[in-house]
């Protein structure tokens, strides 16, 4: 493990266990829900940034582990089992649409588009999906509405044992920092190098006897899961899914912070995540300029002027100011 | 029997409408390969520039036929200076900015006229078939849909400026060496493209409204109906609009227009995973 990583994990676990002793509870809440989001721009970081994935369907598996987690625990009246299906259902969901895509072998380009319809079908359907016929079990989906009141998380094995604020808050920072460190190690892993060549060269990757399909699944899938765990952590957040999870501006977040933070990094999502929502925040609470216009604007300004990403760009500076240094001649 | 004509007639509007939204896109994206993601926000400009003309006492055929493809067009061919032209060549790189550039046009939009549904009453009354009665304004679509295929198909084959136009996107280089201008070309190939989805979003107004976020319920279509049709873009675009027409009003009519949307989408994907280059990439090639 580098040093980076270290350090950002240790930054981490301090925030974590510090944060509940200087905060109150109204900013601890705004923390977990940022936590939850930096996993769900991770997801996206890992298929993107690393597996060369452009995929506009994460919402859609966003709002799936939302969903199956709501219907799972409005059924069960309990969050354990909630948790690991509204994990497995989206990934399975994302390896039978990998599937199609790389056994299919389209391009990036059609991909994107893929995923992208995926989504905005999720969104309709999931909106129509008002009145008492669509129910699962004892749970109704109420369409645009969305389900409110869910149970939220409780002790694994004792239903009646809730955690409270301060406890979520660990729980998310934890599983923040098990999906950041998990991911540094399986792509310090063979399969984690491979993935990666696969983003290189795909033909080269081939010709050495890779199978590019499967590869590209796998990392798929993984993505869909962490971003259904991203989905179960809001959805517990709120004690509410609703059909915006699968939105195109749900997406269009998503896609933000992995631009502004940093493609090919993993602390670079976190940071976007954290500056854009951030950001988000402080523009919800003005009435001054619309939300799309500003977040269209920063889209746009770093496509065309820092295409990297802040955390890249930074390590780009940082490489041109060492070699300044060196080069200049010892006093 | 009726029933059969009236049934016929809905999948011919869903037919004539995914023409409608994807001409404009099967120029852009699938001859220019500029991947437009905005495309759904030209069609709502076109829309709110139709609704806005004919409230200000403009004649609304004009307004629809005249001034949403002239003030879309305009508006693609400065998105083409300002942007796209930078990143011609970087797919992916394009997709974004234009993303974004969509994201900037519903804000925009949303800011001026407010997030609420703008609409104006569709002309021409309706005739009755038996039973049923049938709007004529969604004959006249069947019209407008038809006739674009047509004026693309022949613009392309027997002018000038369509050799131009295909010669340029096939060898830029060569047509720069043979005397023609690859910037120009490209500026004018991306503002007819706009033009045209700013029609067919100002003949779509009156019977599906625009509001601000209105693109995105046609962006995906129209992206899937271009992608499967493959190379040839106007004989791709349309077989892929006559299959996916058929496909999603048949479900709708046997379920609802939610399912009937969500058939056309696995439709699209069972097609991408037999025919990889579309329909065109198959049967009809080398047609244009």
């Amino acid at each position: 493990m580098s040093p980076g990583i270290v350090v950002t994990a240790i930054l981490m676990i301090g925030v974590a266990v510090g944060t509940p002793l200087v905060v109150d509870q109204f900013e601890l809440l705004q923390l977990t829900v940022f936590a939850s989001m930096c996993i769900l721009a991770l997801s996206l970081g890992v298929v993107w940034g690393y597996g060369g994935i452009l995929c506009f369907g994460q919402s859609a598996f966003f709002g799936l582990g939302g969903y199956t987690y709501a219907v799972t625990a409005v059924n069960r009246g309990e969050s354990t089992l909630a948790i690991g299906l509204g994990i497995v259902v989206p990934a399975l969901f994302a390896a039978l649409l990998g599937y199609f895509m790389f056994y299919g072998r389209l391009s990036d380009v059609y991909l994107g588009v893929i995923t992208l319809s995926v989504t905005l079908i999720f969104f309709n359907l999931v909106n129509s999906t008002a009145g008492d016929a669509y129910r699962i079990g004892s749970a109704r989906l109420n369409g645009f509405n969305g389900m409110p009141s869910l149970p939220t998380f409780n002790v694994p094995g004792d239903p009646g044992r809730l955690l409270d604020p301060t406890e979520t808050f660990y729980l998310v920072m934890a599983l923040l920092l098990i999906v950041y460190g998990g991911l540094h190690l399986l792509l310090a892993s063979h399969f984690g190098r491979v993935v990666v060549a696969v983003r290189e060269n795909e033909t080269r990757c081939e010709l050495l006897g890779y199978d590019v399909r499967q590869v590209k699944l796998s990392i798929f899938t993984i993505g869909g899961g962490i971003a259904g765990l991203a989905g179960c952590l809001f959805a517990n957040w709120g004690a509410f899914v609703s059909p915006t999870m699968f939105s195109l501006s749900m997406t269009s977040q998503i896609i933000i912070w992995v631009i502004v933070g940093g493609l090919g990094t993993l602390v670079g999502p976190i940071i976007g995540c954290l500056i854009m929502q951030y950001l988000a925040t402080a523009l919800g609470t003005q009435q001054l300029a619309n939300t799309n216009l500003i977040f269209g604007v920063i889209f746009l300004a770093f496509v065309l002027l820092v295409p990297r990403g802040i955390v890249p760009s930074l390590g780009v500076l940082r490489a041109r100011w060492l070699r300044a240094r060196s080069s200049r001649p010892a006093a | 029997m009726d029933l059969v004509a009236v049934l016929g007639l809905e999948i011919l509007n869903g037919i004539a409408s995914l023409v409608l939204i994807s001409v404009g896109l099967a120029i852009i994206f699938g001859m220019m390969r500029v991947i437009n993601l905005a495309h759904g926000e030209f069609l709502m400009l076109g829309g709110y520039a139709a609704i806005i003309a004919t409230s200000h006492g403009v004649n609304i055929w004009i307004s629809m036929l005249v001034v949403a493809p002239i003030v879309v067009g305009l508006i693609g061919i400065v998105a083409e200076r300002l942007i796209i032209r930078v990143l011609y060549g970087r797919m992916i790189d394009t997709l974004l900015a234009t993303w974004g550039l969509s994201l900037f046009f519903i804000g925009l939009v949303t800011t001026i006229f407010g997030n609420s549904v703008a609409g104006i009453g569709a002309p021409l009354g309706s005739v009755a078939v038996g039973r049923y009665s049938i709007s004529l304004y969604r004959l006249f679509l069947v019209g407008v849909a038809a006739a674009m295929v047509v004026a693309i198909y022949a613009v392309l084959r027997g002018t000038r400026a369509g050799l131009l136009a295909r010669a340029t996107m096939e060898n830029p280089n060569m047509a720069a060496a043979l005397g023609v201008s690859p910037p120009r070309v490209y500026a004018t190939t991306f503002g007819v493209g706009a033009a045209l989805t700013g029609l067919a979003g100002g003949v779509l107004a009156p019977i599906s409204g625009v509001l601000p976020t209105v693109g995105a319920a046609y962006v995906a279509k129209a992206f899937i109906t271009v992608i499967s049709g493959g190379t040839a873009i106007v004989a791709g675009t349309a077989t892929a609009a006559g299959l996916f027409g058929t496909v999603s009003q048949l479900v709708t009519y046997l379920t609802t227009p939610v399912i009937g949307e969500a058939g056309l989408l696995v439709a699209a994907i069972l097609l991408l995973r037999v025919l990889p280059h579309g329909i065109t990439g198959r049967i009809f090639r080398g047609s244009l």
